[in-house]
């Protein structure tokens, strides 16, 4: 018997593993390697989580799965993260705009699910929070020194404002996803977390003299349903490829 | 070989003395993530349940096996449950195991910023959010005129600081 969470948790815990992989592939090329670490350590902060998560899942969904099944044995139109975080890395400047955005939406999104009715995943959230708080004080900090540095970290600035916009809207739409585990009193409506997110975001943007988040004819949509970009494939491919090389192996 | 099997009490105290590996001097009791320690005398089995630090900290798995090792080696069967809620915060640190922190150069963590579901704490100017309020002083010297270098240190618990006065680097167990 599956709950009626079981999608939103699964969608939480992917929506960081994804990212964790992402923040991943900044070991060894941030522009300092103070920056390695910082966001190698967001990277585990958030793997951490995921993995927490997909310890409730296995009992939510009734399958019994583990983690490394979750993370290694489903393919793509199971993963049921949004489409900002499997975009590939580019600049550091994109990656501070990402980060200002996914960390702005998971300190306002596990604060409030800190008072679920689920325990173990009020547990998870709480400790959440403290740790996105971190990481959005980190990205705050670049982006007032890159927006208010030189006209070339000004200039990526405007233009990682511009490459998120068109994934900006899905982070707050209501999908089946999210009201079913609200209607069984354990989750949290995204659109109720719009205004303290951008509001947060914005004021950061406007403090670093960038103008906030460009509107975007083009908009994501579907990484709750399954349906993902070009890149979730690929990034997939790496980060499964080892466990399905060598199914069952260990250290 | 028979294992002789201790006391209860005795495997509780051998459980809760298992270190963390990355900080040898701090015991996983001081460190405050031991939530019980449930005993079936009959079975000879022990219910060990913790709580995680830092959610990816990798120490969890090490330190889960330590348990099962050091519960063994006093004749008894550990099972290791981790729990999430209440999560763990800085507060649970014992007295004694801020000591230990400081014995390894470690400033150990000061005040917390805020509650998890506290308003965001604002601060003038562009100094991070969460940043200790009060300077940390360099655990080697004492001197409180230190400068953070790092937010994210050698591990996820650990911020970087330099110590102005006597010109070393340290660790500090970041305040959650």
């Amino acid at each position: 018997m599956s709950e009626a969470h079981a999608p939103l948790v699964a969608a939480l815990a992917d929506d960081a593993l994804i990212y964790a992989q992402r923040l991943g592939e900044w070991i060894s090329r941030a522009p300092q390697i103070e920056e390695d670490m910082a966001l190698g350590n967001i990277g585990l902060d958030l793997l951490g989580r995921a993995r927490s998560l997909y310890g409730l899942l296995g009992s939510l969904d009734g399958t019994g799965r583990g983690e490394d099944d979750y993370a290694y044995w489903r393919d793509e139109r199971e993963f049921r993260h949004v489409h900002l975080v499997e975009q590939p890395r580019h600049d550091f400047g994109f990656e501070i705009v990402r980060l200002l955005l996914v960390s702005s939406l998971d300190v306002e999104r596990c604060a409030a699910l800190a008072s679920s009715a689920d325990v173990e995943l009020a547990g998870v959230a709480s400790k959440a929070v403290t740790e996105s708080r971190y990481h959005r004080d980190h990205a705050r900090l670049w982006a007032l020194r890159l927006g208010d540095g030189t006209d070339e970290s000004h200039r990526r600035m405007v233009a990682a404002l511009e490459r998120v916009a068109p994934y900006v809207a899905e982070l707050f739409e209501d999908t089946a996803v999210e009201v079913a585990a609200v209607d069984a009193g354990v989750g949290v409506l995204p659109s109720t977390l719009r205004a303290g997110v951008l509001g947060f975001v914005e004021d950061v943007l406007a403090e670093a003299t960038l103008e906030g988040v460009p509107s975007s004819r083009r908009r994501s949509r579907g990484g709750r349903e399954g349906l993902h970009s070009e890149a979730c494939g690929y990034l997939l491919a790496e980060m499964q490829h080892l466990a399905r090389s060598h199914p069952g192996a260990t250290w | 070989m028979v294992m002789t099997r201790v006391a209860v009490d005795e495997v509780r105290e051998r459980v809760g003395a298992v270190t963390d590996p990355e900080i040898p001097t701090l015991s996983i009791a001081d460190l405050g993530i031991v939530r019980g320690v449930e005993a079936d005398e009959a079975a000879g089995a022990v219910r060990v349940r913790i709580t995680p630090t830092y959610s990816g900290c990798p120490a969890m798995e090490v330190i889960a096996r330590d348990i099962v090792d050091a519960a063994a080696a006093a004749g008894w069967d550990a099972s290791v449950e981790i729990v999430h809620s209440p999560p763990w915060t800085t507060d649970w640190l014992t007295e004694r195991g801020r000591a230990a922190l400081a014995e390894l150069d470690i400033a150990p963590p000061g005040p917390r910023a805020t509650g998890a579901s506290g308003p965001v704490p604002v601060t003038i100017g562009r100094a991070p959010h969460t940043a200790s309020v009060e300077p940390v002083a360099c655990p080697r010297c004492g001197s409180a005129d230190t400068e953070l270098l790092a937010r994210f240190g050698t591990t996820a618990c650990k911020a970087l600081h330099r110590c102005r006065a006597c010109g070393d680097p340290f660790d500090e167990f970041k305040a959650v």
